[in-house]
């Protein structure tokens, strides 16, 4: 099969309250989504889903990734089959340097020992595409980070972990019109030199203004509402959600 | 529905629970309970002088007057009738690791000792029951003037007076029953004589191992650091498990002079029928500083406050602290200080973790007395809670009597937030890893105050600890 994430007929229920009603998706290697819906959609609800978080429970349907049916496996078996969740709120974990967790994340998805001058040296030059200090490597995972530099760090993760699909969950929301284009940047060097897949959950568009877009999804009350492709972005941007919701 | 949490099995304590079957020939033993008969015996055994078996009788009698204390966990399981009070084992002490008897020298061998010394320590001590059985200090060291060795030798020894003002002066015998206790039966034990201005740039190190069943571990730690001076010492203690109770009563006393340093470091993993009743105590004089560090994963039931009385001006104290309270186990933690001269600072810091049933509970007394102008004080404890039968107390007190403290108190508890256990998996890190991820670096301050090798020991006892199937 060629598709390589193929979602069927999902529905998601969080605390017995079903949010996602039969979504399908299909989304082929390298191909750029957006998600867009008015607040209370199901977005982040999808985006949680397809990771596997334990606090999404699915009701019916299936998800395909690469071929393979992973409705029922963890979250860290996604991750190493080459899935990946920007954060919209990144998780504080003391105890760990932002350095340390990615490359021992990076260890335990390959398998194999990874040398730390390498690991350093690739480490600097994404930290310099994403306009990071080089001290937030040596600093524990996303503590007293600023919200900026949070979304820079789970970009940066993006880009060492090269995953083959990134759900970006309004990874452009709070930031400033520098952020947006720096993590913008970030993103754009992860789908030109990887050929990485994405789907980008947002509300605004500037986010996409760099960025090759294939195909534009409408998710409205748990249902998908319409598809499109770029210049659907556009439509939605002039009109809003309004002929949507009908 | 979400799926069961990880399950987070015991601790394997299989390499502290190794023992060698041992014949009743092989080590002398005191009889069962306490009598002035059994103190007399201990005294005479041990060759004390005339002023120390007094000590011991006088403290005999303190002891049989003074309650067992009714505020902390229950010691109801404790029988002093069945404790052996001492149990010397068949050989002297020696500074040669090869003259140790084989059996003794394995179980050394086993928990990393002494190769800890040739890597990071600059001397150690090894007591096995109620006798050191090893005891070496660097030359380098020794040179420097440092005296490390063990107490019974130093009270006939050239600083027999210094023991004889010192012994027993910061914890006096009438504290409470177990200090008396400790007054009336102590053994073994490490007597440091750091003079002034030396500089000990690699840390000491005691450990101390309870083999005997059903006895107790008395060992007296008494470290002097003299005026400008600078030591780090590290105490370990474990034993294996038994179906009887064991008890440990030790007793430490500090004194740390006039803009001295001092870091005391304990790893505690007593095995889970110990009754750690343990008291420490520290001095400070003008412009020293007492840095403790504990972490405390083993025993039944643990009562600790390491206690500091900053007497001198612009003293300081830290306090950074680690108790993992699992199945069956009830520790009260905590630390004491007490403010008596001006400008005296202290920050408590302490991390506790409870699961399985555990209960533990954050203790701490703060004295600010009325000539401690400008004093500053500040508390945080944290304490983390794996799961719904887990316990977890916080028991602050202060008592401030002067208007320009600064006094600070900040307690927080919880659990592992679902969020982040998420997070770290969405990266492909292991449900259990990504818990034992949170915990570590929960008690990441603790282990950051530790010199590498240990704090590379408390994360794999912390690892073990959170080792599991996921349900």
């Amino acid at each position: 099969m060629a598709d390589l994430l193929n979602v069927k007929n999902l529905g998601v229920s969080v605390e017995d309250k079903e949010i996602l009603h039969g979504v399908d998706l299909t989304v082929n290697k390298g191909e750029t989504h957006v998600l867009m819906g008015p607040n209370g959609a199901g977005k982040s609800t999808l985006g949680n889903a397809l990771m596997g978080n334990p606090l999404y429970h699915i009701t019916k349907g299936q998800i395909l990734f690469n071929g393979t049916d992973i409705t029922a496996e963890p979250t860290d078996k996604r991750a190493r089959l080459g899935m990946f969740l920007s954060f919209q709120n990144p998780l504080e974990v003391p105890g760990i340097t932002l350095g340390n967790f990615i490359r021992s994340a990076l260890q335990q998805r390959t398998g194999e020992h990874i040398r730390l001058w390498d690991f350093k040296k690739e480490m600097k030059k994404a930290m310099e595409i994403l306009n990071m200090d080089p001290s937030y490597a040596d600093r524990d995972l996303n503590v007293g980070f600023s919200g900026g530099e949070k979304k820079k760090a789970e970009i940066l993760q993006l880009l060492m972990l090269k995953p083959s699909l990134a759900i970006l969950d309004e990874t452009d929301s709070g930031l400033d019109v520098d952020a947006v284009r720096t993590v913008s940047q970030g993103v754009e060097a992860y789908q030109k030199s990887m050929d990485g897949a994405l789907i980008i959950i947002t509300h605004s568009t500037r986010i996409l203004e760099a960025l090759k877009v294939d195909k534009t999804h409408v998710l409205v009350n748990g249902n998908m509402k319409a598809e499109g492709d770029a210049s659907l972005v556009d439509r939605i941007n002039n009109e809003g959600f309004e002929s949507f919701l009908k | 529905m979400a799926k069961e949490k990880a399950e987070v099995k015991d601790i394997d304590h299989s390499l502290y629970d190794f023992r060698y079957e041992e014949k009743d020939t092989d080590f002398y033993k005191i009889a069962e309970g306490l009598t002035p008969e059994i103190v007399m015996e201990i005294s005479e055994k041990k060759g004390d002088p005339d002023w120390m078996r007094d000590f011991r009788l006088k403290s005999l009698e303190i002891y049989n007057k003074k309650q067992v204390p009714q505020w902390g966990p229950s010691i109801d399981g404790l029988d002093m009738n069945n404790i052996v009070t001492y149990v010397k084992p068949k050989t002297k002490m020696t500074a040669d690791w090869e003259e140790v008897p084989q059996d003794i020298k394995e179980t050394f061998d086993k928990l990393g000792i002494p190769q800890a010394e040739r890597k990071s320590l600059a001397g150690v001590g090894a007591q096995y029951d109620s006798e050191l059985v090893y005891h070496n200090l660097q030359q380098e060291v020794a040179d420097q003037g440092v005296i490390y060795t063990d107490i019974e030798s130093a009270l006939h020894g050239p600083y027999a007076d210094m023991i004889k003002d010192h012994f027993m002066h910061l914890v006096p015998p009438t504290d409470h029953k177990f200090a008396a206790l400790h007054g009336a039966v102590w053994s073994g034990g490490s007597f440091v004589y750091v003079p002034k201005g030396v500089s000990v740039e690699i840390p000491l190190q005691s450990y101390f191992r309870l083999n005997a069943p059903g006895a107790g571990q008395f060992e007296h730690t008494l470290i002097i650091v003299d005026e400008g001076a600078n030591l780090h010492f590290i105490e370990g203690c474990s034993a294996p498990k038994y179906n009887i109770a064991n008890l440990h009563a030790g007793c430490v006393e500090l004194y740390v002079g006039k803009n001295a340093k001092l870091r005391y470091s304990t790893i505690e993993n007593w095995s889970k029928n110990m009754y750690n009743l343990n008291t420490k105590r520290a001095i400070v004089e003008e412009g020293g500083t007492m840095e403790w560090v504990s972490g405390s994963f083993g025993s039944h039931v643990s009562y600790l406050y390491p206690m500091t009385i900053l007497q001198g001006a612009n003293s300081r104290m830290d306090f950074t602290g680690v108790t993992f309270a699992g199945k069956g186990q009830n520790l009260d933690t905590g630390a004491k200080v007490v403010h008596n001269a001006p400008n005296t600072t202290s920050y408590i810091s302490t991390r506790s973790i409870s699961k399985d049933g555990g209960i533990s509970t954050y203790r701490s007394s703060v004295v600010i007395n009325n000539k401690a102008k400008n004093a500053k004080n500040s508390v945080s404890c944290q304490s983390l809670m794996l799961d719904d039968i887990s316990r977890s107390d916080t028991i602050p007190a202060m008592d401030v009597r002067t208007q320009d403290a600064d006094v600070g108190h900040e307690a927080k508890i919880g659990r592992i937030s679902d969020d982040a256990v998420f997070y770290l998996m969405s990266r492909g890190i292991s449900e259990e890893d990504a818990r034992a991820l949170i915990v570590s670096g929960f008690a990441d301050s603790v282990s950051k105050a530790l010199p590498l090798e240990y704090a590379v020991e408390m994360n794999n006892l912390i690892r073990l600890e959170m080792k599991g199937a996921i349900g």
